[in-house]
């Protein structure tokens, strides 16, 4: 107990546990429901959490357990695919900006700044608004990685400008190695345990923007997301039915992923950071 | 003349940002699988409000008036900016005609500006006390157990917070008001009491997740700097823990959080304006949802060009005095 949060393994370690939770959840799960989840009157309607149905059912007549492994399964999926791409074009843009220099430098340190201005929240419920209400999941998607490769775009620029003058990249570059094998070999290993913590992260903002769109009923209502259970819950009236199962297990399931999140995210830039001192 | 160059530099690139705001804004519309006016004239008519033809038609037409429909794409474009930028007119409210948007905008302001404001304040001030006291002392008990405490609080979203905290204390324990409703004459004390009475749970919902962040890194900050020369100097002339807390550690601990808050207001805006809706507080999020809900597109395209504008020229403002609080920076 006593050394609980203070080394980095160990919040690593609580994190990736919760993780594999969620994942599970999820993940896995979803593959034996009983039937879709997401269709009204598949079950007894307003039941207590029993044997058949672990946490219950809502009044719609919907499990409240399988749901949620469908709403998890969503979420995360939206969060890896936003985290993913917006990763992969963060450190490409980011490396081609502070490799290249010039003006391609200043025009992508512009848009980086530009956007790291703009909430993305409000563009989000102005899409909505615009576009028949709801958003789609996709497009949600696609918004999302727009707002978020900034991030490591800008990171990933500032190591690449420190990289170029250090002196182990000078005895690569003239003892005749290839950019590309620069890049891959040298520089990509400094900015390897840095990426993977934002990537952690971004999962952790896109599910959360996504989430906070769907409790206010702006996202997808065809698929079951960790938001959009809540919204259900409390458009349903589930709070003053007292059925604080419905309610409460996907805000549960929302604070347990996102402290694992956490935990893994903040584990992974602790442990780059100081391995980047032993150096 | 190095700080005068500076700060044009600054400025250029925030004209500069909030231009480029504004064309995200303008193409958004554009961009959607459905055209808005039909959308909205579907929103109006569904509401059972019956036009005759002619009607439609002047409603259509005041419509792409208002997104800028007409003329060629140049001309439209133009339009936009001009209207929003020299004149901040964004016409009257549709839903509570004849009000002009800027008037809705004008009376909710206060509310979100006094949230947020408030809400930040106490909570940077007590992060920095526990996250001080904890970063002094980082393997103590009690410190271990903040951090611990932090980082349970730090990553929960600050909408899940405000539904917890009304489900808690307004459902389950009728403590505080489920919904917001100020009561009082002007500048009454009953009005002071009953707005603090009703901002307390939305502002707490912000306070716990902004405390949080601040303990997590001001304790790491303190600790790190406590092993610093200047530190070690102060101690070995024989300075109390207090002074050296306040005067050396604390002013060095201070200057990172300015980018933090660069960076996290527009989290903690997009975050406020989900609590404001949750708690029916009457501020720019509430308006925003109002405005989605009645399909009042002028009020909409108003609270978010607004919105956008007030963050961007937030963190614009963090980033402009930061080299002016930090000599380190400045002559670079």
């Amino acid at each position: 107990m006593r050394s609980f949060f203070a080394h980095a393994p160990f919040r690593l370690y609580l994190g990736i546990v919760l993780i594999a939770a969620c994942i599970i959840l999820g993940g896995i799960l979803p593959w034996f429901a009983p039937g879709d989840p997401l269709v009204w009157y598949s079950a007894p309607r307003n039941q207590s959490p029993s044997a058949a149905h672990w946490l219950g059912t809502t009044s719609l007549g919907q499990d409240v357990f399988w749901l949620l492994t469908y709403a998890l399964r969503n979420s995360l999926l939206l969060g890896l695919v936003v985290a993913g791409f917006s990763t992969i074009i963060g450190v490409f843009l980011g490396l081609a900006a502070g490799y290249a220099g010039g003006w391609l430098d200043r025009v992508l340190s512009f848009f980086m700044d530009a956007l790291l201005c703009i909430p993305s929240l409000p563009i989000l419920i102005l899409m909505a608004a615009l576009f028949g209400g709801q958003l789609a999941m996709p497009i949600i998607a696609v918004a999302l990685i727009v707002f978020n490769w900034p991030y490591p775009a800008r990171q990933v620029r500032a190591v690449a400008l420190t990289m170029r003058e250090r002196e182990f990249i000078n005895v690569a570059w003239f003892s005749g190695e290839s950019s590309v094998r620069i890049l891959v070999r040298h520089i990509f290993p400094y900015i390897a345990g840095w990426s993977a913590a934002n990537f952690i992260n971004t999962v952790l903002v896109g599910i959360s923007t996504e989430s906070a769109l769907a409790v206010i009923g702006l996202s997808s209502a065809q698929q079951a997301t960790l938001g959009t259970m809540i919204y259900w819950a409390i458009n349903y009236q589930a709070l003053l039915a007292g059925k604080y199962v419905w309610i409460g297990s996907p805000v549960i399931a929302i604070v347990l992923l996102f402290i694992g999140l956490f935990l893994v995210s903040s584990g992974l830039s602790m442990r780059s950071a100081a391995r980047r001192m032993s150096v | 003349m190095h700080l005068l160059r500076f700060i044009v530099g600054r400025l250029v690139v925030y004209a500069l940002v909030i231009v480029f705001a504004l064309t995200v804004l303008f193409f958004v519309p554009r961009l959607g699988p459905t055209d808005p006016v039909e959308a909205m004239l579907a929103k109006v008519s569904s509401q059972g409000a019956y036009m005759d033809a002619a009607q439609v038609d002047a409603l259509r037409r005041s419509l792409a008036d208002t997104f800028g429909l007409n003329g060629s794409l140049l001309e439209q474009y133009w339009a936009f900016i001009k209207r929003i930028v020299f004149t901040g007119d964004f016409g009257p409210s549709l839903s509570m005609y004849p009000t002009p948007v800027m008037e809705l905008i004008w009376n909710a302001l206060p509310w979100t500006f006094g949230l947020l404001l408030t809400s930040t304040l106490i909570a940077w001030v007590l992060g920095n006390f526990v996250g001080l006291l904890s970063g002094w002392r980082p393997n103590a008990n009690s410190s271990r157990i903040m951090e611990g405490i932090a980082i349970c609080l730090y990553p929960i979203p600050y909408y899940i917070l405000a539904l917890v905290l009304s489900i808690l204390f307004s459902y389950v324990w009728r403590i505080f008001p489920l919904t917001t409703t100020i009561r009082g004459a002007p500048w009454s004390w009953e009005l002071v009491s009953s707005i603090v009475w009703n901002s307390f749970l939305p502002a707490m919902s912000i306070v716990i997740v902004v405390f949080g962040w601040w303990v997590i890194s001001v304790k790491a900050q303190t600790s790190a700097l406590k092993e610093e020369e200047f530190a070690r100097y102060a101690r070995l002339k024989g300075l109390g823990d207090g002074r050296i807390l306040t005067r050396y550690i604390l002013p060095n601990a201070l200057l990172p959080q300015i980018t933090f808050l660069a960076l996290q207001i527009g989290l903690m805006f997009n975050g406020s304006l989900i609590t404001e809706i949750l708690f029916d507080y009457p501020g720019l999020g509430l308006l925003i949802y109002t405005a989605v809900l009645q399909g009042d597109f002028n009020l909409l395209m108003g609270t978010i060009s607004l919105s956008v504008i007030a963050v961007a020229t937030a963190t614009m403002i963090i980033d402009l005095i930061y080299p002016l609080l930090d000599p380190r920076i400045r002559h670079r």
